[in-house]
């Protein structure tokens, strides 16, 4: 189906039947139980997934197909979202041009920075890369503040422009897509479950499908073929008279529009860019989702973007008052015993408990989630097959691997 | 002229902190061909055994003082440190008073310590594993170390001043023929320099002058072949990271009076330290202290007042500009090896 | 195992419809609701967004503590603390209008992205009719631009920056701390009786919005007074090791030191410019000074001996003696063992005047709410009477000048009150010119 192994195939329509029923996913829990604490499926988070999910395929096809491991890319995520507000200051509320604008202008960063960091390679390229989006960064905040408002991020205004949409009534206009507005949503009841249904989440999930059939293709075309010679290795490509500069930077250009999507995307859905977004630290979560989730996948990124985008906004709303609620049952002091137990590692501890994580994972499962989901799926199948044949298959794997 | 020597100095000043971290970031890489994340934490850990050891010292017994009440209107509770009790309040308030200095003699077991139980206990695993795991594992373990110390110290920075006897500043223009009062030092900042210079002489005189070091020498040239020769290569590499956490925590122990401890301290640092050892090429110790002072002494100029107004936020980007600058004109940094950490 | 894979997937999906199809008739979709959140439980929720993690984490654990406890008061625990002072009675201890109050916390980790993030979660996940909290006015503004758009209420926290209700004001946004223009209004005079009227300045500034607007209030202010500004020049934030930036004042021609730091920044470059010696100089035939236009009772805690003799200016500090201030420290110092800090005191206040006002005008509408604040002129809650003016939403009353004291009896006297300047000398037009450039706007309920 549309130029896909039939093995991707599936894969692409889990993912299509997951990000459509996202919402109900999501919200496994009843609203107002003590669990609905651990509910995602709110308009806001679910568009964090998918578009963080976006940013982490894009870091994907440079990092996992070529080796080249970019701590700068977060840059690009803040240019896309710089250039999609300026769109809907200056020209319409309407977020197809800022999108294109900030796809655009990430491209062109990236092909400049692409073109020089690329020079290089190994830590020396991670290095260059880091350099220009740290200095991005720290101009941002201060010299460039006309352009970027520095600390408070740029936003919509009363008395912007916007060509095309003429004067507003009164309130902040408000971004659409052809008179969609992106914050309408449809909550579903049923019995005791809420369902948000966002106009904002499907626009980024529609655009999260794409990039990942894209991502899907590129990963299984000569190109795709041509960037993994690269990182197995690089010399013999060069010895064999071919220049890898070209692929390398088209590589980094395509993963560097996807950041600018993603970067364009979170202003569509909240007119706010702020220049936290580019520090080095917001790089380093995106290495952290592709490797956590499993670099070279296809799925793997996705997947690690949601892990950390849960914790960072469920597990730190947990506060103690929850605590005492969940564990109201038991005797009193038991009660404290446990809460003084717990208390460490959720609300102002979620930091100690992502640390803790990622050592767990990376010890664990050298290969992330992915990893994980399949031994998984292998401990199942052992059950009702020989385990010869599951061991042939594992030692297969091993051997695709390396 | 004052102004640019009073710059150079403050750029040796900075520049003997990058020199120091990245000192021990360097000798990690370059023996166990480990990227390590958590060298910022284990610099920070460094300064909070300053801060520990002052909180060892100033642990008081409570006295009620009937005469004075407290913020609630209580009598007041009068604490009085037991070294004070012990040694009579002059020696005691001494003793307090040299608190960081004294961190020196906490701060080498328990650097070592740390060091070895990394190595032991999560570095050893990694060795064989790409560098993008070894980042990512220690990158979580910097924050477990983190937020650890948040725990118990809490997130806002914590006073530990240097004694009284280092507190003031030196004319240093006098001694150079310029008039009273054009440049000024003060003393720790020249104490913290001439303690990094120490540092840095005694880690290379041990590498050049031991047996130990040479086997480590030999070791980070060739791993494999000292090994053929029957060398047990990995003792020798366990103790090499004890020497470069505690070389990371003498660099944070002496660093608290410049810059108040606080438990992101490390972060901060980890990043710059990182461009350091870039610059100065992966794998050369002279690589990594020359890039310390470059780095250093090029910050300095570019907050010059002169400088800023020519290029508006270039001290905000200084570091970054050098490091791309050299990194396109020398490909392995100042002083670095071919074939080292390209893939 | 593809097949199997696949009949899963189908069994799921039956699964689905036949379970959709059997909760029909219980579905319905969007229900009538007035503005966003409509409490219509027997309670209702606040959202308190405050740093858990990241520099300003103490500061965000003090707010977090004045918040419970201000709910814990709202809902008739505790000794009420400054519901007993507060000149309004309308808040009887039953929660807001008879419905209880509860709050979900989140992290906002100074960062205005994350802030933003943390606070929608409150409004579309936790039903949140209010946020308020944060440390920094930098996410003070985004988070207020997002209330505006959402049609909850924002009580802002700790934001010091004129722009907050100058160029960035919302209709649907409230400040009660006061603002950098106050600051220096407020501190002038004091710098004037301590310093005299032949100074020269020389500006060290946090290179952001918010150390420029102070640097511009504190320039504008003592310039007024006669002062030389000598130099501004500006440091990168978190810049750590200040001395390059501090070596050159030695030998500028300035006599005085203005600190536009906050936090980290503050201690570091204090402690290190007093290291270096300036306040043992001479400079002009005068002694050399330091001025930190913004501290707090933290931050002077954690630059330590540097501080002693430093003026600065606060909102509000707990050894004021006015009942209120004494009702507030009494209930924080009995349940947690030491005193408020300031950014404790402005969130308990926000929380309480945010209820009192849904309990005056009958009805939690952001709306509704937005007419009974606006100029609301109230006492009792530890600045004395104090106006939410209506043109701008920013609170007028007095300010503290503080100075770090010589011999503190213990850890938390080390600010001593200096002077309480009173309303009239810090208020300013609403269209003064530190000031423009914004407009509220109208109120949103939203949906």
């Amino acid at each position: 189906m549309l130029g896909l192994e039939r093995k991707d195939t599936y894969l692409m329509l889990a993912v299509a039947f997951i990000t459509l029923f996202a919402p109900i996913i999501l919200n496994p829990f009843p609203a107002g139980s003590a669990l609905a604490q651990f509910n995602a499926g709110y308009p806001d988070l679910m568009q964090r997934f998918v578009i963080f999910g976006i940013f982490a395929i894009g870091f994907n096809i440079l990092f996992g197909l070529t080796g080249y491991l970019s701590f700068g890319h977060a840059a690009f995520l803040g240019i896309g979202s710089y250039s999609a507000v300026w769109m809907f200051k200056l020209l319409s509320m309407n977020v197809i041009p800022a999108i294109l604008l900030s796809i655009v202008m990430a491209g062109l960063f990236a092909l400049v920075i692409g073109f020089v960091s690329l020079r290089r390679s190994g830590i020396y390229f991670s290095i260059l890369t880091l350099a220009f989006a740290q200095m991005s960064y720290n101009l941002a905040y201060s010299v460039l503040t006309p352009v970027t408002n520095g600390e408070t991020g740029l936003q919509i205004s009363l008395n912007d422009p916007r060509i095309l949409d003429g004067p507003s009534n009164g309130g902040l206009p408000v971004t659409s897509l052809f008179g969609a507005e992106m914050r309408d949503s449809t909550t579903l009841f049923v019995g005791p479950w809420s369902w948000d249904f966002s106009v904002g989440y499907y626009v980024c999930a529609a655009l999260m499908l794409l990039a990942f059939y894209l991502s899907v293709r590129i990963f299984r075309s000569p190109f795709g073929m041509m960037l993994r010679a690269v990182k197995s290795n690089q010399q013999r490509m060069n010895y064999t008279g071919l220049n890898t500069r070209p692929y390398t930077l088209a590589a980094f250009v395509i993963s560097g529009m996807y950041a600018g999507l993603a970067g364009g995307l979170l202003a569509a859905m909240d007119p706010l860019a702020g220049a936290d977004r580019m520090q080095w630290t917001a790089s380093g979560e995106v290495v952290l989702m592709t490797i956590l989730g499993g670099a070279g996948t296809l799925i793997g990124p996705v997947l690690g973007a949601g892990f950390i985008k849960y914790f960072e906004n469920i597990f730190s709303k947990i506060n103690d008052g929850i605590l005492h609620q969940w564990f109201a049952f038991m005797p009193d002091g038991l009660e404290n015993v446990m809460v003084t137990l717990i208390h460490p590692f959720i609300g102002k501890g979620w930091h100690l408990t992502l640390g803790i994580m990622f050592m767990l994972v990376v010890i664990f499962l050298p290969g992330g989630l992915v990893e994980g989901a399949q031994r998984t799926g292998r401990l199942f199948r052992r059950r009702d097959r020989n385990a010869g044949h599951v061991e042939s298959d594992a030692a297969r794997q091993r051997a695709a691997a390396e | 002229m004052d102004a640019i020597l009073i710059q150079i100095l403050n750029g040796l000043d900075k520049g003997s902190a990058y020199a120091l971290i990245a000192l021990g970031l360097t000798l990690i890489f370059g023996t166990l061909g480990v990227v390590n994340f958590a060298h910022g934490a284990l610099f920070m850990i460094g300064a909070f055994c300053a801060v520990t050891l002052q909180k060892i010292l100033t642990i008081s017994v409570t006295t009620i003082d009937p005469e004075r009440t407290d913020f609630l209107g209580n009598p007041l509770k009068v604490q009085t440190p037991y070294v004070e009790n012990w040694f009579g309040p002059e020696i005691g308030a001494t003793i307090v008073d040299w608190a960081v200095p004294l961190a020196i003699l906490l701060a080498i077991p328990v650097m070592i310590l740390v060091g070895f139980a990394m190595e032991r206990g999560l570095i050893k695993h990694f060795y064989k594993r790409p560098h993008a795991d070894q980042i990512l594992v220690t990158f979580g373990l910097a924050i477990v170390l983190q937020e650890i110390i948040k725990y118990f110290y809490g997130a806002n920075p914590i006073p530990t001043p240097a004694p009284s006897t280092f507190r003031g500043s030196l004319d240093i223009g006098v001694w150079l023929g310029f008039d009273p009062f054009t440049i000024i030092y003060p003393y720790w900042r020249l104490v913290y320099f001439f303690f990094a210079g120490t540092i840095i002489a005694a880690v290379f005189a041990f590498l050049q002058f031991t047996t130990f070091g040479m086997v480590v020498r030999a070791g980070m040239a060739d791993r494999e072949t000292v090994g053929l020769l029957g060398i047990d290569i990995d003792r020798r590499f366990t103790l090499m990271f004890g020497l470069a956490a505690a070389v990371a925590g003498l660099a944070g122990v002496m660093y608290t009076p410049i810059l108040s401890p606080n438990y992101h301290m490390g972060m901060d640092f980890l990043v710059l330290s990182f461009v350091v050892v870039v610059v100065g090429g992966m794998g050369s110790l002279p690589g990594a202290v020359l890039a310390g002072f470059l780095l250093g002494i090029l910050q300095s100029f570019a907050s010059m007042n002169e400088v800023k107004s020519l290029l508006p936020g270039i001290d905000q980007i200084i570091i970054y500009l050098v490091a791309i600058v050299i990194l396109l004109t020398r490909p392995r940094g100042l002083m670095g090896r071919r074939g080292v950490m390209e893939d | 195992m593809r097949r199997q894979n696949f009949s899963r997937r189908g069994l799921l999906k039956t699964g689905a419809v036949g379970g959709a199809g059997l909760a029909l008739p219980t579905i319905f979709t969007s229900r009538a609701s007035a503005f966003t959140n409509e409490p219509t439980g027997s309670s209702v929720t606040l959202g308190f967004n405050v740093p858990l993690t990241g520099a300003y984490a103490d500061e965000g654990a003090d707010e977090l503590r004045a918040l419970e406890l201000a709910v814990e008061h709202l809902n008739g625990g505790g000794d009420g603390g400054m519901l007993q002072t507060f000149s309004s009675q309308a808040l009887d201890g039953t929660g807001i209008l008879g419905k209880k109050v509860e709050y979900v916390t989140g992290d906002d980790q100074t960062k205005s992205d994350v802030a933003r993030a943390t606070a929608q979660s409150m409004i579309q996940k936790d039903g949140a009719v209010m946020i308020t909290g944060g440390s920094s006015s930098g996410t003070a503004i985004a988070v207020q631009g997002l209330c505006q758009e959402a049609g909850v209420i924002f009580m802002a926290g700790l934001t010091h920056s004129n722009d907050t209700t100058g160029k960035d004001r919302k209709a649907n946004g409230f400040r009660h701390f006061f603002n950098a223009y106050m600051s220096a209004q407020a501190l002038a005079p004091v710098l004037q009786g301590l310093y005299g009227t032949d100074r020269k300045a020389y500006h060290l500034t946090a290179d952001y919005t918010w150390g420029w607007t102070q640097e511009e209030s504190i320039a504008a202010a003592t310039e007024a007074m006669g002062w030389q500004t000598t130099e501004k020049v500006r440091t990168p934030l978190g810049a750590g090791d200040f001395s390059s930036y501090i070596a050159p004042v030695l030998n500028s021609g300035a006599d005085v030191l203005v600190l536009n730091h906050y936090g980290g920044d503050m201690v570091n470059s204090l402690t290190q410019a007093v290291q270096f010696g300036l306040r043992d100089r001479q400079a002009n035939g005068k002694d050399f000074q330091i001025v930190v236009p913004l501290y707090s009772e933290l931050m002077a805690r954690g630059a330590g001996q540097a501080i002693k003799g430093i003026p600065g200016s606060q909102n509000w500090d707990w050894k004021l003696e006015d009942a209120g201030t004494q009702a507030f420290v009494k209930s924080f110092g009995e349940k947690y063992g030491f005193p408020p800090s300031q950014a404790a005191h402005t969130c308990y206040v926000q929380t309480l005047l945010y209820a009192d006002a849904v309990a005056r005008a009958g009805d939690f509408n952001p709306c509704a709410v937005v007419e009974a604040l606006e100029g609301y002129e109230f006492d009792g809650l530890g600045n004395g009477p104090t106006l939410y003016r209506a043109d701008d939403h920013q609170c007028f009353k007095d300010v503290v000048v503080v100075k770090g004291a010589e011999s503190p009896q213990d850890e938390f006297h080390l600010v001593e009150i200096v002077e309480v300047t009173p309303t009239e000398q810090v208020t300013y037009p609403h269209d003064h010119p530190m000031f423009a450039g914004g407009a509220l706007g109208e109120c949103n309920p939203g949906a």
